[in-house]
């Protein structure tokens, strides 16, 4: 056992709000040695990041350490003020933040930046300080360091700003560093390039790591030692094999079972007493298409064009047959997006073919399509549940405006009765149609929006990334609702995801997209079980999970 | 309208009694000005030279002008013409600003260049001197200024529309509605406008007051209104001539009324600010 370099005993938080005093942290107890990555896992309003917060002494002034201590090489820092901190901060700890883009400063080049926060804890001169800049940048691998010293945040990409932000943290050679989501937003190849980066750094410099995550696949990947955080309360602290084998805690275990590996079913993400009705629905047998049928969406040679330059999409050719699942993946900037977008005909595309039901759709201009009888036969699940419902609309209005626009239904006794059962269908009280959206929690209102995609029964459903926003858990219910309204409703879907894990078990093909054009395509569990193309391999293998502890697990 | 919402409101008011200061102000300032005419001790109109020029005592509480009419009285009479002036004024800039702006933000291209133009244009003049062209070009008519202050006021709901639904176009609610079956402009009047409103409110409650200080200086300068109408502007006018000779209380109090009423409805504005920014709510 290494020194222990870091001891939280029996921390509590409080944050004073209009509501009176919420405990956001509620007796976290652990340690941290010198050199160790420690992995801090939980879902949103766990409590984790305000204990980063809290170690760091970055608390906001409505938050508060009411009980508890934290001892930093044996010094109680839990109740020292502002100056004494700023002393500590760089030098002793650093933190690195989601987002690194927004914790830049825009207007300031980054080996500025770099060089402010190495003088703020050296004297040196402003020209040795860049030096050092500049050795940092070749230290976090960034290319052509002596070019990107006068570059600005907005003329890199995300990865390239976390390595800037990683480049500034350990500026000073903190002992500790404190990585709160460190690659949440970052595509699953800048994830592990920036992950490994980390971890060779925190190795090197003997430097321990705090890394706070929602995913506990990452955490396994890169931590010797994960605990899990629910509501405040650490529930669980365990090595990632024995967490995976064999989770002691309830919270735990749906926590490790809503997760998807490579390996897991749709069934197996929730537990037992959750699953109830998914069951059900899987037994029905799925209607097999008549040979010869004609396919229900056929899209040929599709591209867009966005002003000048290169295409965003070219030569895009696919089809779905009714009932099938088709995944779409590709990293940010492929090009997913603006493909769904046109098939979905909110964007018109600049050349190709669409074809709907043996009609071609594609001719039909965007601005025109909401009148064609086709608009409620092609419906669309939103990305993030927070910005695709109206502020001003209540859950009811969100559901009923398909019906009142296109199921030509009037205000009235049939449109509550099938507003109703559209709630029910996707298991949201009938209490919560009466709410805002503001009033309601992420996961209903991603059943809000699947409520109103689902509402005039459409024959596809485009899903943009619709559990992208959510947490694992929320994420596996969301997932099995999808899926059994597939299978009812004999549903196509074309599903949008960066997450392989979750297109391997939705979808029966995938196609990998690149810079708009199609690299790879075929049945989902051969394409990711033995990828024909480098691309493809590279995704796949920079997806974190412990898959190996799992399939020992499952025999 | 929720209970939360009012809960909200409350919440504000509590920790910012200013606002709610303000809000007791402009609803006694409308209640005045509608029903000034009937609860005002004296004739406004009517003339009492006998009387004239008393300073404020217990029977005239704001004293009497030249012509022995009651001060106090003519400034309860004239609210409803300032803040009628002021309001409607205000209103039509708001209902057509918000029209244009919200297309143009939406729309984007070629339309919302020429009208960004247009706009700058129109505030590139001292915008209390083209006021008085248009009424000096119109005719000295109450209807004319109503149109000039609300040709002055309209680049602003332009551009403030604008720029709200601008940022707010790509949002997946609006896409939602495209695929629900709203065209565009059904998406721009039942989606955005309604979600700008809130925040066009608060520049309402900011430029009426403006509005109102805008319709008494159009006065003041001899357009607009006509004299024997009592109108907070003019009575500063007629009563300035008698300022060197002590008589103070005939600018004195119409400029206090003037004042208040600017302040009341400004401070209301930033009040609003509070209570409708999405960053105070939880």
């Amino acid at each position: 056992m290494t020194r222990s370099l870091l001891e939280v005993e029996d921390l509590h938080v409080t944050f004073s709000t209009r509501r009176g005093l919420v405990e956001a942290v509620r007796g976290v107890t652990l340690s941290l040695g010198e050199g160790e990555m420690l992995g801090l896992v939980g879902e949103s309003g766990s409590g984790k990041s305000v204990t980063g917060f809290a170690i760091t002494g970055l608390l906001d002034v409505a938050g508060r350490i009411t009980a508890g201590n934290i001892r930093f090489r044996g010094q109680d820092i839990s109740r020292i003020g502002g100056s004494d901190f700023r002393s500590l901060h760089g030098a002793a700890m650093a933190m690195i933040f989601q987002n690194p883009r927004a914790a830049l400063n825009p207007i300031r080049a980054i080996g500025e930046q770099i060089a402010d926060a190495i003088l703020a804890h050296k004297r040196l001169s402003r020209h040795e300080a860049r030096d050092e800049a500049l050795q940092l940048l070749r230290a976090v691998q960034i290319r052509d360091p002596e070019q990107r010293m006068s570059a600005y945040p907005h003329e890199l990409s995300g990865g390239m700003c976390q390595r800037v932000m990683i480049a500034m943290a350990i500026s000073c050679h903190p002992a500790l560093l404190i990585a709160d989501e460190p690659t949440t937003g970052l595509d699953v190849t800048t994830q592990k390039v920036v992950m490994d980066l980390l971890t060779r750094i925190a190795a090197e410099r003997g430097m321990a790591t705090m890394l706070i995550t929602h995913d506990l696949g990452l955490a396994a990947r890169y931590c010797r030692r994960i605990v899990v955080m629910e509501q405040g309360r650490l529930v669980e602290e365990a090595e990632p094999m024995a967490l995976f084998r064999a989770p002691r805690h309830a919270y735990t275990r749906r926590l490790v079972a809503a997760s998807p590996t490579a390996t897991s079913r749709i069934a197996d993400l929730v537990t037992e007493e959750e699953r109830g009705r998914y069951v059900e629905a899987k037994i029905a047998p799925r209607p097999q298409p008549q040979p010869g049928t004609p396919p229900l969406l056929e899209v040929q040679k599709l591209a867009k064009r966005f002003d000048q330059g290169s295409p965003a999409v070219a030569d895009f050719s696919m089809m779905i047959n009714a009932g099938e699942s088709v995944g779409l993946v590709g990293e940010s900037g492929s090009g997913k997006s603006t493909t769904s977008r046109m098939i979905c005909r909110l964007i018109d595309p600049s050349e190709g073919e669409i074809v709907f039901e043996g009609q071609s759709i594609g001719h039909i201009p965007a601005r025109d399509f909401h009148r064609s009888p086709f608009r409620k036969d092609i419906q669309i699940v939103f990305q993030d549940p927070n910005d695709s419902l109206n502020p001003r609309f209540t859950a009811f209005d969100c559901i009923a405006h398909p019906l009142l626009r296109l199921g030509r239904m009037r205000a009235g006794d049939a449109l509550r009765r099938r507003v109703e059962e559209c709630a029910q269908r996707v298991g949201l009280g009938a209490d919560l149609l009466p709410r805002f959206p503001h009033q309601l929690s992420g996961g209903q209102k991603a059943r809000v929006g699947i409520a109103r995609a689902i509402a005039c029964r459409p024959r596809l459903l485009v899903l943009d990334e619709p559990t992208a926003a959510l947490d694992v858990s929320v994420q596996a219910v969301v997932l099995q609702l999808l899926d059994t309204l597939r299978r009812e409703d004999d549903l196509a879907f074309l599903f949008v995801s960066h997450d392989l894990n979750v297109v391997r078990m939705m979808c029966d093909r995938t196609i990998v997209l690149r810079n708009g054009r199609i690299v790879e395509q075929g049945e989902s569990r051969a394409l990711f079980d033995d990828p024909q193309t480098d691309y493809t391999r590279e995704l796949v293998d920079a997806v974190p999970h412990i898959s190996t502890g799992l399939v020992e697990a499952a025999t | 309208m929720t209970s939360a919402t009012l809960r909200h409101a409350g919440w504000i008011l509590r920790g910012n009694p200013l606002t709610a200061v303000a809000a007791t102000g402009v609803f006694l300032f409308v209640l005045v000005a509608i029903f000034g005419p009937w609860i005002v001790p004296y004739d406004p109109i009517a003339s009492d030279v006998p009387q004239a020029l008393m300073p404020p005592n217990a029977a005239h509480w704001a004293g009497t002008d030249q012509l022995g009419r009651d001060v106090f009285s003519r400034l309860l009479v004239a609210a409803r013409l300032d803040l009628a002036i002021a309001v409607s004024a205000v209103g039509i800039s708001f209902a057509i600003g918000a029209v244009i702006g919200a297309v143009c933000g939406y729309a984007g291209g070629r339309l919302d260049r020429i009208v960004g133009r247009f706009v700058d244009v129109l505030m590139a003049f001292p915008l209390f001197v083209l006021a008085m062209a248009m009424v000096a070009a119109l005719g000295n008519r109450v209807e004319n200024i109503v149109v000039a202050t609300a040709i002055i006021n309209l680049p602003f709901y332009i551009r403030f529309a604008r720029a709200e639904v601008n940022v707010r176009r790509n949002v997946g609610w609006v896409e939602a509605a495209r695929a629900c079956g709203d065209s565009h402009i059904s998406v721009v009047l039942r989606f955005l406008l309604p979600n700008v409103l809130p925040a066009m409110a608060v520049q309402v409650s900011l430029n009426l007051g403006w509005a109102i200080l805008n319709a008494a200086g159009l006065s003041f300068i001899g357009l607009g209104v006509k004299p024997p109408t009592p109108e907070w502007g003019i009575m500063v006018a007629d009563g300035a001539r008698f300022i060197s000779t002590g008589k103070w209380w005939l600018v004195a109090f119409p400029g206090l009324a003037l004042m208040l009423s600017v302040l009341c409805f400004n401070l209301l504005g930033d009040g609003m600010r509070d209570i409708l920014d999405p960053r105070m709510r939880t």
